[in-house]
């Protein structure tokens, strides 16, 4: 390296450019398309919702949210969430247990269902139930003998929810226990722990992250869905309306500030669980690093 | 006796990983379950522990039948190769989830916690995390935490597999130091042979999935029951000889051997100490040509080319190097001191076959 003129090695390196980068004007331009597009596409919106929430006051923003249609609407809702959101963190703790810690037929079929819920439209998701449960349904008149109602009530909504919120935890936790074999397991159960307890001491906290993430997700579907409860629903105002049913409802009724006040709450709901989610991956990112830096700090 | 296999087989989907394998553990004894990767010595591992159940065969610990028992009765201790840490759990914590579940009081978990770490000089690690320790500290909190709840018999699955050259031999010696401490009865699995004959004292050596041969480090480097185990235990030159006139030859060399027959076809085998050479021509019968030398620390490996144009390999110190006066592509004579009949994989040595030359190896030689 000694011989060679230092000037006009880096002249040479001024104009060399690496094969594999773009030139900074098509670098700058993409930056710029994907800015302005998200700016366009979901950052001004959602500022208009909060715009279009107070557009004509503080007053009718928080008449709009204590109108006992709007609290119905929000207790359903919440209702609906502490129902589904506790059943499929249990299924999808299931579901991923049995999926990566055992080899059984039929695998790879339930791995495809619990992406059923991905892949079928919502609406169809409601109309399937309707054509279980309705009146005409599948199990309508049994039902309906025993006066049982599932569609146009809770049960039904609850039941749509649960199925289209079904993925989520299972789909978190799946590639996270693949990733941690079962090699902690089976050093519990050579130290004597029971299934129970090597589940409770040893898997629960090696993916409690995944948990709790998949959970956040859960919870922000279960709030927002529309399409599979509007199906099942029956647009019973103050008694089946879910929050996102009831901004409809309140939009088409051409009361557009009181629908963006009660969308401003969704929204903020929104926020924040991408609040949390971004705060839990740099926590979790955060940790990945002190645990290098550790593993560093030893090898040196 | 401690452990005792009886015929067996482990087959996983209709193929066998372990075909008719028995063997007997002593109490006390340190053992390797030694073979190349494949050869089924983890499964007789998980089975012992039983992490895996056997297709057909019984085990015995203590003269009792344990293939029913579930792993969590059998009262072992299991290190896994890659240790197997919890990770959400501390240094301590690791080691005290066995006596946790086995619902020993605190305080005598606390005085068992504490004795561990200072066995396993784990000391003012307790709070770490598994992913705040080196490698060589991670495989010490495995063993204590195997040892914690005082297993009867002590497994572990290629122990020193994932830790660097330095590390490992702190730590096989300290196996051996813990072995010599606790007495309790250990059995490894290591595809390293020189690892398996340093640390246990009996060794078990697989070859697919089948019992190869049982025996001392000695025994199997002295007198492999195999072609397989000669040449997996350490070096050795192996010529395919055809017997005339009652002796067994290849090409200029001939190895005299009792009961064979004109026209049979045996395989000879001999270690490169065996290959004594000499500078002097006039010394010994053959003359070789000194082709390549490898230094090997305080041995070195030369490969003698025979007229014949056979290749085989020999030793020596670096003194007796220097006092030779050797340099690649020197002439000099040599002899075989010592060879062996082995027999073919798979096959056994017919028992009139049998080997006139013997010399005993000194200690120390051989590995």
């Amino acid at each position: 390296m000694a011989g060679i003129p230092k000037r006009k090695l880096s002249a040479g390196h001024r104009k060399s450019q690496r094969g594999t980068e773009e030139s900074p004007f098509v670098k700058w331009l993409l930056i710029t398309v994907a800015l302005l597009f998200s700016l366009v596409f979901l950052l001004l919106p959602l500022i208009n919702v909060f715009a279009q929430a107070f557009a004509k006051g503080f007053t009718v923003y928080w008449d709009a949210l204590k109108h006992p249609n709007t609290l119905s609407a929000m207790k359903l809702t919440l209702l609906v969430t502490i129902i589904c959101v506790p059943l499929n963190v249990l299924f999808g703790l299931a579901a991923a247990w049995a999926i990566t810690k055992f080899e059984f037929r039929g695998k790879s079929l339930l791995i495809t269902l619990i992406d059923l819920p991905f892949s079928v439209s919502p609406v169809v998701a409601g109309l399937m139930f309707v054509v279980l449960f309705g009146l005409q349904g599948f199990f309508g008149e049994w039902l309906a003998d025993r006066e049982i109602r599932i569609i146009f009530a809770v049960p039904g909504i609850a039941l749509a929810t649960l199925f289209v919120t079904f993925p989520f935890v299972a789909r978190e936790l799946i590639p996270i226990m693949q990733a941690a074999g079962s090699d902690q397991e089976q050093s519990a159960l050579t130290l004597g722990a029971n299934g129970w307890q090597t589940f409770w001491y040893v898997t629960l906290p090696s993916v409690k992250m995944g948990l709790l993430y998949g959970t956040i997700l859960c919870i922000a579907r279960c709030v927002g869905e529309f399409g599979a409860v509007s199906v099942v629903s029956g647009h019973i105002t103050g008694k089946t309306d879910t929050v996102p049913l009831h901004v409809e409802k309140l939009y088409n009724e051409y009361q557009g500030a009181a629908a963006f006040a009660v969308a401003s709450i969704l929204a903020l709901g929104a926020l924040l669980t991408l609040g949390l989610k971004t705060w839990l991956e740099w926590r979790e990112a955060k940790l990945e690093e002190l645990a290098q830096q550790a593993e560093q700090a030893i090898t040196q | 006796m401690s452990i005792e296999l009886k015929n067996i087989t482990k087959q996983f989907g209709g193929v066998s990983a372990v075909n008719d394998v028995s063997f007997t553990v002593a109490d006390g004894q340190l053992v390797a379950l030694l073979g190349p990767s494949g050869c089924g010595k983890t499964t007789v591992l998980r089975m012992i522990s039983g992490l895996e159940a056997p297709t057909a065969g019984e085990i015995f610990v203590r003269g009792k039948r344990v293939n029913d028992v579930p792993v969590q009765k059998r009262n072992i201790g299991f290190v896994f190769q890659g240790y197997a840490l919890f990770k959400s759990m501390s240094v301590a914590d690791n080691i005290a989830f066995g006596l946790k579940i086995k619902k020993w009081a605190k305080a005598d978990r606390d005085a068992r916690v504490a004795e561990l770490i200072a066995l396993l000089g784990l000391k003012d690690l307790e709070k770490r995390y598994p992913h705040q320790l080196s490698g060589g500290q991670r495989q010490r909190v495995a063993l204590a935490r195997a040892l914690a709840p005082k297993p009867d018999v002590l497994l572990l699955d290629e122990p020193f597999a994932a830790v660097d050259a330095k590390i490992r031999q702190e730590l096989r010696e300290m196996l051996v130091n813990l072995h010599h401490e606790l007495n309790v009865t250990t059995i490894f699995v290591t595809h390293d042979q020189e690892e398996a004959m340093e640390v246990s004292n009996r060794i078990v050596i697989f070859d697919k999935g089948r019992l190869a041969q049982i025996g001392t480090p000695r025994e199997v480097y002295e007198e492999p029951a195999s072609e397989f185990v000669a040449r997996f235990i350490g070096v050795m030159n192996v010529l395919d000889c055809e017997v005339r006139e009652g002796v067994a030859r290849y090409g200029e060399l001939e190895f005299p051997t009792h009961g064979v027959t004109d026209g049979q076809r045996l395989r000879i085998g001999f270690r490169p100490y065996a290959v004594q050479v000499s500078n002097d021509l006039t010394a010994h019968r053959h003359f070789a040509v000194l082709r390549h030398t490898y230094f090997l620390g305080v041995l070195l490996r030369l490969e003698l080319e025979l007229p014949s144009g056979l290749i085989i390999r020999a030793r020596m110190s670096k003194e007796e190097y220097a006092r030779l006066n050797l340099t690649e592509g020197r002439e000099v004579s040599l002899q075989i001191r010592q060879y062996r009949v082995l027999a073919r994989e798979g096959e056994s040595l017919p028992p009139e076959v049998s080997v006139t030359h013997s010399l005993s190896l000194s200690p120390g030689e051989g590995i």
